[in-house]
């Protein structure tokens, strides 16, 4: 079980995410620290660990909209944050996918923050308010990639296939 | 087929595909910017364990080019340029364009430059606005560092899922002081931020078909503000004109849709009927007609980026700032996308209009379209800009705002110094 932290509305961009100023940062061990960074309290709760790893985050539709920086999955990653929207954008969700984010798509979620989150099967349940919600699945053609646990094993398994080692 | 069901069946040897199916396409360009850095990264990752020397799978399908901060502006950015230098010398890159005035500037608009591209390819970049490509009639999308490590080592885009396509008709001849620009703002406002999410846009009718390639880059390249994976506009005598004219010699073949191709909509615009557009903060499709807001007062004006720094963009903004200058209270900042643009600026004389005017001149590449390098605003400032986001932050301070518009506009508003109609007698 874990608390949501934060609820988003729509449109939530990379550039919320994790900042264009912080580009120069790329290696996942490092983009954590910046995530959320011009949401000064979030971030600073992030960073010293009141909002512990697997918190939850909400969102509305389409978030992760705009720039293709794979920055913004992996600073959320780093937090092992748990998001769930109505609906994402179409890079953000592929770069998540490729490294492993737990991106989970609730199209009618009712949470606010603080309430206590649990995800039994397919279903996001609200332990505070006792409300169960469905969940759609990843597409298809990604779940290959979510089961080799990220795109880099994915791909270092074709890459010996293909050069037949 | 639509255009890009095409594309795919071609780029993964099949007869035919239908929106769902799930392909390998083989990619014809890979592009990447500073953040090869990261793919460098990743790339030795999918190799790491194997046994297997790192092996590229065609260094000449690769591109990088440097311009999202150039030159560096930190010691961190300079040492991932080094990285990446030394990574194209060792790989034998040759489509790389380094920090110089003889072949730098926006990765998008060397793309189409250099003629790197060609009606029917596959093109995949570490760019949102990769999108812009499609103004080719390629299919051209954005990825992200680590899915380019995997096209780096496989020459293929994993579980590519054949996108549905939405058709839009564009009618009837833009009005004076009416540019593309404006065409994509209204459609964005239309259909939302995220109406074409994981979508295509195939652009039709006459408006697109009487449009110079720079108007159609503008319109592909911004595309994905409307969440689109691509823009696509049927290659024709335009699109092979500027290809020759790009120093390709090879036959161009286009790839057309068929007459019965399935789409999941179909939008319909009058061109004639359009007034300039302003996307207001901060979103992109929070778009308005300038009449509702004419009058903010601006502090930045800024005129460049992959959108709107090409050279008729130039050209509009000298036509406008001749002989007067930029108002007191605002400051204005110009990047030409590339640098063969702004000799070709230079040549002309609109530098020298320009810095007469009292803008400044800044070296062609992002400079402050992301906000992490020039030209960022102080807190409460407003830009005025012709680049593609307005998201919050996205010019280097989140209590910054950020209105966007076309090159017009930009140099009527920054005479006046707050947002302004370029149309004579409407200010
Ligand atoms: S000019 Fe702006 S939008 Fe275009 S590639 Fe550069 S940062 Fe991205």
């Amino acid at each position: 079980m874990a608390k949501v932290v934060y609820k988003f509305g729509d449109d939530i961009s990379t550039d919320a995410i994790y900042p264009g100023r912080y580009m120069a940062t790329v290696l996942p061990t490092e983009t954590p620290q910046f995530c959320f960074a011009d949401y000064t309290e979030l971030n600073k709760k992030l960073n010293s660990g009141e909002y512990p790893k697997g918190s939850v985050i909400i969102a509305d539709n389409n978030f992760g909209c705009g720039s293709s920086r794979e920055q913004a999955a992996s600073t959320i990653n780093g937090h092992e944050l748990v998001v769930i929207a109505k609906n994402y954008a179409r890079i953000f969700l592929q770069n998540s996918i490729n490294l492993g984010l737990n991106l989970i798509t609730c199209p009618d979620l009712e949470a606010s923050v603080g309430d206590d989150i649990e995800l039994e099967g397919k279903e996001v349940v609200n332990k505070t308010t006792g409300k169960r919600f469905g969940t759609l699945p990843l597409p298809e053609a990604r779940m290959a990639i979510v089961e080799a646990g990220g795109l880099i094993p994915y791909t270092r398994k074709k890459v010996m296939e293909k050069y037949k080692v | 087929m639509t255009i890009v069901e095409k594309i795919l069946a071609r780029a993964s040897g099949q007869k035919s595909v239908k929106p769902g199916d799930v392909l390998e396409p083989e990619v014809d360009v890979a592009m990447s910017h500073e953040n090869a850095a990261l793919v460098i990264n990743q790339y030795d990752e999918v190799f790491s364990g194997t046994g297997l020397e790192t092996k590229l799978w065609n260094p000449d399908r690769i591109a990088i080019i440097f311009d999202h901060r150039v030159p560096a502006e930190s010691s961190k950015t300079a040492t991932n340029q080094k990285k990446i230098r030394n990574f194209v010398k060792k790989n034998g890159i040759k489509k790389f364009h380094d920090i110089r005035s003889d072949e730098g500037g926006i990765c998008h608009q060397i793309i189409a430059e250099y003629g790197y591209i060609r009606p029917g390819y596959v093109v995949v970049g570490t760019d949102s606005h990769t999108t812009t490509h499609g103004a080719f009639g390629a299919f051209s999308f954005g990825i992200g560092a680590t899915e380019m490590a995997s096209v780096w080592a496989l020459g293929v885009v994993l579980n590519v899922e054949v996108p549905e396509t939405i058709k839009i008709i564009v009618k009837g001849k833009l009005p004076e002081n009416v540019y593309p620009k404006d065409l994509i703002l209204h459609i964005i406002g239309k259909i939302s931020a995220q109406g074409a999410n994981f979508k295509v846009i195939e652009f039709h009718g006459d408006t697109i078909e009487n449009m110079p390639m720079s108007g159609r880059l503008v319109l592909c390249n911004m595309s994905v503000e409307a969440g689109a994976t691509s823009g696509i506009i049927p290659g024709d005598a335009e699109t092979a004109g500027y290809l020759k004219a790009a120093g390709v010699t090879d036959k161009i073949e286009n790839v057309l849709p068929d007459a019965d191709a399935k789409y999941c909509g179909i939008i319909e615009i009058d061109a004639s009927k359009l007034e300039p557009q302003i996307a207001c903060p901060h979103t992109v499709d929070n778009v308005k007609p300038i009449s509702e807001v004419k009058g903010v007062k601006i502090d930045q004006i800024v005129i460049g980026s992959c959108t709107n720094g090409r050279i008729d963009d130039l050209e509009i903004a000298a036509g406008i700032l001749k002989g007067k200058k930029v108002a007191r209270e605002t400051r204005m900042l110009i990047f030409p996308a590339s640098w063969s643009i702004y000799k070709d600026a230079m040549k002309k004389g609109y530098l020298e209009i320009f810095s007469e005017s009292g803008a400044i001149i800044m070296n062609p590449g992002c400079g402050c379209c992301l906000g992490i390098h020039q030209g960022a605003l102080g807190d409460g400032e407003v830009a005025l800009s012709t680049t593609n986001r307005n998201f919050k932050g996205r010019m280097g301070n989140p209590k910054g705002e950020v209105y966007l518009c076309s090159p017009a506009v930009a140099a009527a508003s920054a005479v006046a110094g707050y947002i302004s109609s370029p149309v004579k007698g409407e200010n």
